[in-house]
Formats: C-alpha cells, structure tokens, sequence
C-alpha cells in the first residue's frame, strides 16, 4: 500500500482546470519530483496536499489516512516555500522550534531538537541570528530545517531553490537529498529544473497544462520518454517530420533519406507523417556502423561546451537541422562550418512520436538560447 | 583628423591644464546648492513647528512671578486627574483598535482582497463625519434600550472609548495595512499552518509582533487625538483633558498656555514610552526568495 496516495485529484478555478485527474502512489520515504513548466499545475497539486487548496475532486491520503478535507495545520505535512516564509521577529532557533512549541513539547526537548538540527544543517552556533542576518543558502535551510523539526509524514518543497544562484543550488539540494535519505521522510519537491529534478528523484511526475504527462524513474523519463511534451521538455532533444514510407518495416523518410526504426510503425500509416525524437548524444559523427542509421548534411555549426562539442548539420539545402554532441577529445578532428558530413545513431535510439513535431531549429537554439 | 586636431579642444580623456578643477567644480557646487536647501526646508519647519510653541511659553510667562501660571496649573488636582483620565483612555483606545483592526486588515489581505476597497472608505468615513454627530448619534443610540449605556459613568467611558476607536479608524488601518504590506503574510500564514498553528497563534505570535511599528505609529497619532479631543468627551460630560483645557481658558488668562504646553510635553513623552516599546526588536523587513 502505497503511503501518499492522490486519487483522480482535480482543481478547477473557475472556469479554469488548473488539475486534472491526477494520480499518484508515493511509498514511504521515497523522493518524487513535480516537474513542469509554469502553470503547469504542479504547485497546485501541492498545495493540495498540504491542504492550503481544496481539490474540487478526488482524494488524498497520507498512511491510509484520508486527509482531503482536514484543516492544513493538522496534517502533520512540513512544507519550504520558494520565498523561505521565515518568521523575521523570530530567531532562527526560534522559527526551527516553532512547530515543537505549537505542540507544547517541554523546553529541553525543543532545545535538543533545536541543536540537532542546526548540526543537521551546518548552522551550529547560529541560533540565536536572525532571518535577516543569514545568507539566501542559509536561510533555506533554516526553513528546511524548521519543516523537519515536527518529524512530518510528508515533507514538501515547492521550488526552493529557485531564489539561489548555480553554484549554492547545487550545493544545497545534495544536502536536502542527502538529509531526507538520512531521516527516510516522503518528500514531494515542485521544481520547473530538469536538471534538479532528474538529480534528486526516484521517480519524477512530468506535468503539461494540468496533466501528467509521464511517472517514471528519472533515467525511463529521459531515456524513453512517452509523450512529444516529455521528449522535448526533458533534456535536449531532436525533433524531426518523418514520413511513413514502410510502417510495418518500420521504414520512415526524413528529407528524402531513409531510415529504420527496427520496429513496426504503429502511430500512422504508410504515407503519414511521424515525430522522431533523437537525443544529441545518440547521435554520432562518422559513417554508421552495422545497423546504423545514417543521415548527410552540412554542418551548420560546430559549438564548444567545455566537456561537450555540438555540432549542428541540416540535412539537404533547406532543410531540418539536428544537432549532435560528442566528448570534447583535444585530438578529436572537428569538422568545418559547411562541409558535407555523416552522421549515424541507432534505430533504438530513435523514438517515434504520434504528433508532428516542432522544426529542430526552434527546439535546440531555443534551449541554446 | 581626430576630434582633438578638429576642434583644437582636448579630446576625451585628455586633460588640459585646470580641467579637472572645471569638471570636478560644477558637481561639488551641486552638492553644496542641495543641502543649502535642505537646511532650509529644515530650518523653515523648525520655525514652523516651534515659533507657536515658543509664543506660547512666551504668553505664558506674562503671569507673575514667574512660572506661576504653571505652579497653578500643577497645583490644580483637576489637571492630573482629567489627563490620567483621557491617557487611560488612550491606552485602552489603543489596544481595542488594535484588537479589531489587525485581524480585520489580516483577514481581508488574507482572504479577502476584493473587499480591501470597500474596507478603506468605510475607515476614512470618520474625516467625512464631525465628532457633533458622532456623538449625538451615540447618545441617541444608547440613551434608551436595549443599551442605555448613556445613563452611567462606566456605560459613557465605554461610548467614549467606542467613539474614539472611531476617530482613530484611519489612522490605525492605514498603519496596519501598511504593516502588513511588507510581510509576506500568506507565506507566513501557510508556514504556520503547515507547522501546526491556529489562527489565534497565527495573528499572536506572527504576525502582530510583525506588524509591532505599524500600530505603534498609529498608536501615536490615536494617543495624541485623545488627548487632545473636546467634543466628544464635552457632551459624554467625561471628566477629559480636553475639556478640562476649554474650562481653564474660559476662566484664566495665562493658565491655559502652561495647561496646553505641559500636556505637549507629557504627550510626548507618553510617545517616546510608547516608541521604547517599540524598540530594541531586531527584526527587519522579510527577506524574501523569489516568489
């Protein structure tokens, strides 16, 4: 039995759906990620479970608890918000020791805790500094400390690093994935970063317009993504028009070359037009080896990423452009701008996608961007 | 031909001799020019503000010996009594406007938003309304059941502490509102929530001593309104400090000069009690993420 459950939740505002039918199975102590762009509905859907939204339907359930209806200070849910929501007149012991207060537990015991926690988060011998006085990093992890003091069922975190700059991101949710292994809380962490998400995750809730897109392990959700939202939103991605030229052979057209799928075609009939979804690292410079698909163009653009080189090529005079990225190697020879080269990945690299999907062009130079 | 050879001025970033001088003089004189004028905007409500106040002490020296018409006033147990009276009133104005006005301004920033607008000019109301009526309402209101409050002496303290909550609406809203505004007060509230927390926990341990400076300068403002109202207490027959000022003009010359400067003086420094309340918090404006 599952120890977060969300039944067929939905969240209308209005005449505005902002979640639809959502379903989740969390176990106990495991990390899963809400991830999606904005307005996505993944915020909501947290605050659903915190209990500062109603769901307009469905249930929710904490250690078959139905918690749908209860009040948001009895369930027992720690929460850090985006904004830290530190309390300024109060000391950073005093904001860890607020809910052990709240619960009335005696004074040594909250100062315990207290100790504890400030080890906990690396901030021994501040406790009596005040929010104003700490650092964006350190301020987080007051606030994250103050969630875990009253030992919650469920700790959530709706985009909590997004105030910090790179380097202390970073830093900072090693450290929050590292505490909740330790303590082996359920958490449920809201971020529109793939990058964190596919870090922290045991499995991550790819969100779209209200919807889950796809649950899966972070390496399923990259790897074989099962939607073209899921393809293009995680990771980089290249997004091709290929037309159906054998769907049971699985043989498709892109730019007039041919390629295979290895598989049968089943999202459209010989003559329709498919979505091919191909990661730049799948994809590599040279003629193909057995199996292989092979693609010519010209290269575009040769970029240097410090550890990753892209090359851009566009297949034919005018058109598609796909992007590949290969290791940086000192005495690898990089081809020039506008010559004529080959470029070859495997048919299970490949994806096949239902919809049309959007030119390459607007994809990669918009992630580039 | 660059600019220097065209013009036969230095070009940019050549100095010629005493340029720096003729750069760096307009910038200083500049400086010296705008706090002239702020000196004299200072200066100016100095004079303002203290020129009344120094004809007052003046007037009242003409009685003799000197100082006397404040050994008169001192002297005159009426003077104490009355201005115990309209401070205590004060404080107890003080605490229940604060009492009804923070969760109010709380709730419907809270969750009321829409009705912010209508809030406001319901506050404002009393700068439309002339205390006359007020208090004429009142005694109309409570002179008769169910509530003949006007017949006694605790029943007209109660009227006249209502009557100037009232008074002190826009005052105290407007500062609490604007206390609030610079809290986060519905992430405050969710993290509260989320940690445990009832709404009389809420508003008592968050957001009221966040919101601390907010009453305290409308605290001011109520004080210093009380003290000094005649109205109101003249037609409650309250035993006020205003009142009692009226009284000692009528029947004195110097006398009420002394009366008015010294509860100048004691307003003040019932003010700067109130200020040290205040103080000594080291809390300072949420430092927020990014929201």
């Amino acid at each position: 039995m599952a120890f977060l459950e969300l039944n067929g939740v939905q969240k209308r505002f209005a005449a505005v759906t902002a979640v639809e039918d959502f379903n989740l199975a969390a176990d106990r102590g495991e990390f899963v990620s809400f991830l999606g762009p904005s307005g996505c509905g993944k915020t909501t859907t947290l605050r659903m479970i915190a209990g500062f939204e109603l769901p307009t339907a469905g249930s929710i359930s904490i250690d078959d608890a139905d918690i749908t209806h209860r009040p948001p200070n009895r369930r027992n849910v720690g929460m850090v918000f985006q904004s830290y929501a530190l309390f300024p007149n109060m000391s950073v012991a005093d904001n860890i020791g607020f809910g052990l207060r709240i619960r009335k537990r005696p004074k040594d015991q909250i100062s315990r805790r207290v100790g504890e926690l400030l080890e906990l988060i690396h901030l021994e011998g501040r406790g009596d500094r005040y929010p104003w006085q700490l650092s964006g990093g350190q301020q987080q992890r007051v606030a994250l400390a103050r969630a875990l003091a009253i030992e919650p069922q469920v700790l959530l975190l709706d985009e909590p690093l997004s105030a910090l700059d790179a380097k202390i991101r970073v830093a900072l949710r090693k450290e929050i994935r590292s505490i909740q292994r330790q303590l082996g809380i359920t958490t449920v962490y809201v971020t529109h970063d793939q990058e964190e998400a596919l870090s922290l995750s045991d499995r991550v809730v790819v969100m779209s317009e209200g919807r889950i897109e796809q649950i899966g392990a972070p390496a399923d959700i990259y790897n074989f993504p099962a939607t073209a939202f899921v393809a293009s939103f995680v990771g980089t991605l290249n997004l091709l028009d290929a037309k159906v030229v054998d769907a049971g052979a699985g043989r498709l057209a892109v730019d007039g070359q041919e390629i295979r799928t290895g598989q049968p075609v089943t999202v459209a009939g010989n003559g329709g037009t498919v979505g091919i979804a191909l990661r730049p690292e799948a994809i590599s410079l040279g003629e193909p080896t057995d199996g292989q698909n092979r693609l010519r163009g010209t290269v575009d653009d040769v970029s240097f990423l410090g550890s990753i080189v892209r090359i851009r090529m566009r297949l034919g005079e005018v058109g598609p452009s796909i992007s590949m990225d290969t290791f940086n190697d000192p005495h690898l020879q990089l081809p020039g701008i506008g010559e004529t080269v080959s470029a070859s990945f495997p048919s299970t690299a490949m994806l096949v996608l239902e919809r049309p999907a959007a030119p390459i062009a607007d994809e990669v130079a918009a992630a580039e961007a | 031909m660059n600019m220097e050879e065209a013009t036969g001025q230095p070009s940019v970033g050549v100095r010629a001799p005493g340029a720096m001088d003729s750069i760096a003089a307009p910038a200083g004189s500049r400086r010296r020019s705008g706090s002239i004028i702020w000196w004299i905007v200072f200066i100016t409500g100095f004079l303002y503000f203290f020129v009344p106040l120094l004809g007052t002490f003046a007037f009242s020296m003409r009685a003799q010996p000197a100082f006397s018409a404040y050994s008169v006033v001192v002297d005159d147990p009426q003077f104490a009594a009355t201005l115990i009276y309209s401070f205590v009133v004060g404080i107890i104005t003080i605490v229940v406007a604060t009492v009804l006005i923070v969760p109010t301004a709380y709730w419907v920033r809270l969750r009321l938003p829409r009705l912010r607008p209508f809030i406001e000019f319901i506050t404002l109301l009393p700068f439309v309304i002339p205390p006359i009526i007020l208090v004429f309402g009142l005694l109309r209101s409570y002179s008769g059941p169910p509530l003949p409050l006007a017949g006694s002496d605790f029943g007209s303290n109660v009227l006249l502490v209502a009557a100037y909550v009232v008074l002190s609406l826009p005052y105290m809203y407007r500062a609490v509102d604007t206390g609030l505004r610079s809290i986060d007060v519905r992430s405050l509230t969710e993290a509260s929530q989320s940690l445990g927390a009832g709404w009389v926990t809420i508003l008592w341990q968050v957001i009221f001593p966040n919101v601390r400076v907010a009453i305290l300068s409308g605290a001011f403002l109520t004080l210093a309104i009380v003290v000094g109202e005649f109205t109101i207490a003249t037609f409650l027959a309250r035993p006020a400090f205003g009142p009692y000022i009226n009284l000692i003009g009528g029947n004195k010359a110097y006398e009420p000069a002394a009366v008015s400067l010294i509860s100048f003086g004691l307003t003040w420094i019932a003010m700067g009690g109130i200020a040290m309340l205040g103080r000594g918090s080291r809390q300072r404006v949420q430092v927020a993420g990014a929201r």
